[in-house]
């Protein structure tokens, strides 16, 4: 039984029908303690389906823990959104309800490599000097 | 904005998994985004706003 709906699965092809990029979804997972992973396996599955530009590539949290601290995921479910260069964006937690509709918009901006920022913003975040780590918090409702 | 700069990472939580984080950093609504782990910015705000907010951990740091 697809999580995404017909409708929704024909709405999400149509978005990301013009990805100018690949993105490889780097998904870590684990089989135990993790009641979110195989959902978020399914949703992932079901969204690679939908574009010939995405790409699921599953790890194992557990034996692959090198791996995951390399992308500083310490947690699971977890997911690098990762297009021409990995640009730091990272999910944790099932990307379900609104959080799926991140999860698309990451994909697209990491498939262009473009943030899609004002000029002020760019210009801002130009004179950045030192690293900038954002946690935003959000729920699926 | 990590897309914007090699020196920003992004990462969004569900804030109903991870219990633990939610009350480290006091989340009682959401949107709320923590930079570097002390500035905290609720809800969402203009773009230009939330980037000079957010810059300023960088300048606390």
């Amino acid at each position: 039984m697809p999580i995404l709906s017909p409708t929704d699965a024909a709405r999400v092809r149509e978005m990301l029908a013009t990805l100018p990029g690949p993105v490889r979804l780097v998904f870590f997972t684990q089989t135990l303690n993790c009641e979110t992973c195989e959902p978020t396996k399914q949703i992932l599955g079901e969204l690679a389906e939908l574009s010939g530009q995405i790409t699921v590539e599953e790890r194992n949290f557990l034996l692959e823990g090198d791996l995951a601290a390399g992308y500083g995921i310490d947690r699971v479910p977890a997911i690098a959104v990762v297009g021409a260069q990995d640009y730091g964006v990272r999910f944790l937690g099932i990307p379900s309800g609104y959080e799926f509709m991140s999860l698309l918009d990451a994909i697209q901006l990491v498939s262009a490599g473009d943030s899609g920022l004002s000029e002020g913003s760019r210009a801002m975040l130009a004179s950045l000097q030192s690293p900038l780590a954002l946690q935003v918090f959000v729920t699926p409702t | 904005m990590a897309v914007e700069s090699p020196k920003i990472t992004s990462v969004i939580v569900e804030a109903g998994e991870y219990p633990d984080l939610v009350r480290k950093y006091h989340v009682s609504g959401v949107p709320k985004t923590m930079v570097n782990g002390t500035v905290e910015i609720l809800g969402a705000r203009p773009e230009e706003d939330f980037v000079r907010t957010a810059m300023s951990a960088a300048d606390a740091a």
